[in-house]
């Protein structure tokens, strides 16, 4: 059940974000481009979530380089299906408000 | 001038935002939080909105910290379950939580310790009111205290739950 349930945006931009390794700060500076400065994710609410989403394996921890004590995360197979299905299903929201506010 | 000052203060645990608008009235009046102790505030000199300053019950754990550092800001100190950050106001905007979900799992957490410690004193005050020591009932108005307390809190995250009916 809980898998066919809508994303937050937080989670959204966060696996957006991983789908190639990066660090908590890259994740907020990539979130903040990205929506053109609409999403700013908070430091306390990104920690959560990536180990929330650790725990849920939707997301890995890649091991430590020895010179930096900065965690890298990336994206992993189930990770990335859930982005997918997400995507569908935004596209399906959007795709029916633009038909319906168009009056077709 | 003076460069450094300490301010004795009570912030009852409800009013933890009422105590963050305090520090950061603070930060623009050009004195900026250095460290804290119990009810006891260190500021020292800044230039007038030069920082802002958060504030967030979670328990010490180092991974956070350098966490909250890697993102700019910088780790003040802790009080009890507390702990304080600050963070330059010309490197960004500075906020702990962005959504209405993180909002309510930190009350969740404040939730969780006052029912702990609250749990704690109820059951050593009545404990006490059978013992000969006679001090129970110090313990028993602290536990009314902070079920008082978890009161506030739950209706703090009721209105939070509210909101999130229509967004997140």
């Amino acid at each position: 059940m809980a898998d066919s349930l809508a994303l937050t945006e937080a989670t959204y931009y966060i696996l957006l974000s991983l789908v190639s390794p990066r660090h908590g700060y890259g994740i907020m500076q990539l979130t903040e481009e990205l929506s053109g400065g609409r999403v700013r994710l908070a430091a306390g609410t990104l920690y959560g979530a990536l180990n929330a989403l650790c725990a849920k394996g939707w997301i890995i921890q890649l091991p430590a380089e020895d010179d930096s004590r900065r965690k890298e995360y990336k994206l992993t197979a189930t990770g990335l299906k859930v982005l997918n299905k997400e995507v569908a299903r935004l596209r399906e929201l959007a795709d029916n408000g633009e038909k319906i506010l168009r009056g077709e | 001038m003076a460069s450094r000052r300490t301010i004795y203060k009570w912030f009852w645990v409800w009013d933890f935002e009422k105590e963050e608008e305090w520090l950061n009235e603070m930060a623009m009046n050009g004195w900026v939080l250095e460290s804290v102790g119990f009810c006891s505030y260190h500021f020292i000199r800044c230039e007038p909105g030069e920082y802002s300053v958060r504030l967030e019950m979670h328990p010490y754990d180092e991974s956070y910290v350098s966490f909250m550092e890697e993102t700019g800001a910088e780790y003040v100190g802790r009080m009890m379950m507390w702990i304080y950050f600050r963070k330059k106001t010309a490197d960004g905007p500075f906020d702990l939580f962005s959504d209405i979900d993180s909002r309510i799992s930190h009350l969740d957490k404040i939730g969780k310790f006052l029912t702990i410690v609250g749990g704690a004193n109820l059951s050593i005050g009545l404990f006490n009111s059978f013992s000969p020591s006679r001090l129970g009932w110090v313990n028993l108005l602290c536990a009314t205290l902070l079920m008082y307390a978890l009161g506030r809190i739950h209706g703090k995250k009721e209105s939070l739950e509210k909101e999130r009916l229509l967004h997140e």
